[in-house]
């Protein structure tokens, strides 16, 4: 087997806020009624955290769930355990009307941190960041620039961002620019 | 900019993250329709000044389809609602008949 690598090989940018391409992480699709028992417990199971509200995210470490759609988790657990994972979710799912994807590596993750990250984020998602409409815990599926991308914002300040593996580069650079020295609009 | 409240994820979100989807609650006429039937399905489409109804997509957000009201002329939305229905629901058309009186489209009013 060839040694899985991320796509940026944790790449960084330290500017108005520290970039930096967070390595390989664990992800799983997870498609179904997320009010069904079983789906429930195969999301509760794999990442050992609640099932989150409406566009919310728990997320401790490298485990976690996010809200993607009213039918949609992204499952996070560490990389090397995605496969016994997602075969123990795919057991506890059972016959129950589901999906459960390894998507690992068809993904980036990015984190933002610095006391100007909702700065960097508002430049580049149709999002607002103000801090009494986005705060720890809050998920959101968005755009970044030209690109799909989702991101929450952990309990330091700092933000997770997940895309495309495929643009993986671009959004790499989109943060670089946004985080540019002397770029603060010092509106949050 | 229009800004729909997306029904499914609660967002308000913006015209960049949504993908227009044309209009809403069109009546499917297939095999063992009249040619004018299939003819009207296929080609003819409102085009009011006022109020229209249209099937929005979240796109760049939970990517789930739905329906909009809102007012051609101003821009006005008059509200949002789910995809799994063949007609605007009652609130939908009382908000739209509280601004736009005797207002009609296609078959609802």
């Amino acid at each position: 087997m060839s040694e899985p690598v991320s796509a940026l090989m944790g790449a960084a940018y330290d500017g108005i806020v520290r970039v930096e391409e967070c390595g390989l992480q664990g992800m799983i699709t997870l498609r179904g009624d997320l009010a069904s028992s079983r789906v429930i417990a195969a999301a509760t199971g794999a990442s050992g955290q609640q099932m989150p509200g409406q566009r919310r995210a728990n997320v401790t470490g490298q485990s976690g769930l996010c809200w993607m759609s009213p039918d949609e988790l992204l499952v996070l657990v560490p990389h090397a355990k995605v496969g016994d994972k997602l075969a123990a979710m795919t057991k506890t799912l059972g016959d129950a009307h589901s999906l459960a994807v390894d998507v690992s590596d068809a993904r980036a993750m990015f984190r933002v941190s610095g006391a100007n990250a909702r700065e960097v984020m508002a430049k580049l998602a149709p999002v607002d960041f103000a801090p009494g409409a986005f705060g720890p815990g809050d998920f959101r599926r968005s755009r970044l620039a030209q690109v799909a991308g989702a991101f929450w914002m952990e309990e330091d300040g700092s933000f997770c961002i997940i895309c495309f593996r495929s643009v993986a580069d671009y959004v790499f650079k989109l943060l670089k620019v946004a985080a540019q020295p002397g770029s603060a609009v010092g509106v949050f | 900019m229009l800004i729909l409240n997306c029904p499914y994820c609660g967002v308000d979100a913006d015209e960049t993250e949504l993908a227009a989807g044309g209009e809403a609650h069109l009546k499917r006429f297939g095999p063992g329709s009249s040619d004018d039937e299939l003819h009207d399905y296929l080609f003819t489409r409102e085009n009011p000044k006022g109020v229209h109804l249209e099937r929005w997509r979240h796109a760049s957000g939970c990517g789930k389809w739905f329906h909009a009201a809102r007012c051609t002329a101003t821009l006005e939305v008059f509200g949002t609602y789910k995809a799994q229905v063949s007609g605007p629901p009652q609130e939908i058309r009382d908000a739209i008949s509280a601004k736009r009186p005797g207002w009609s489209w296609r078959e609802f009013s």
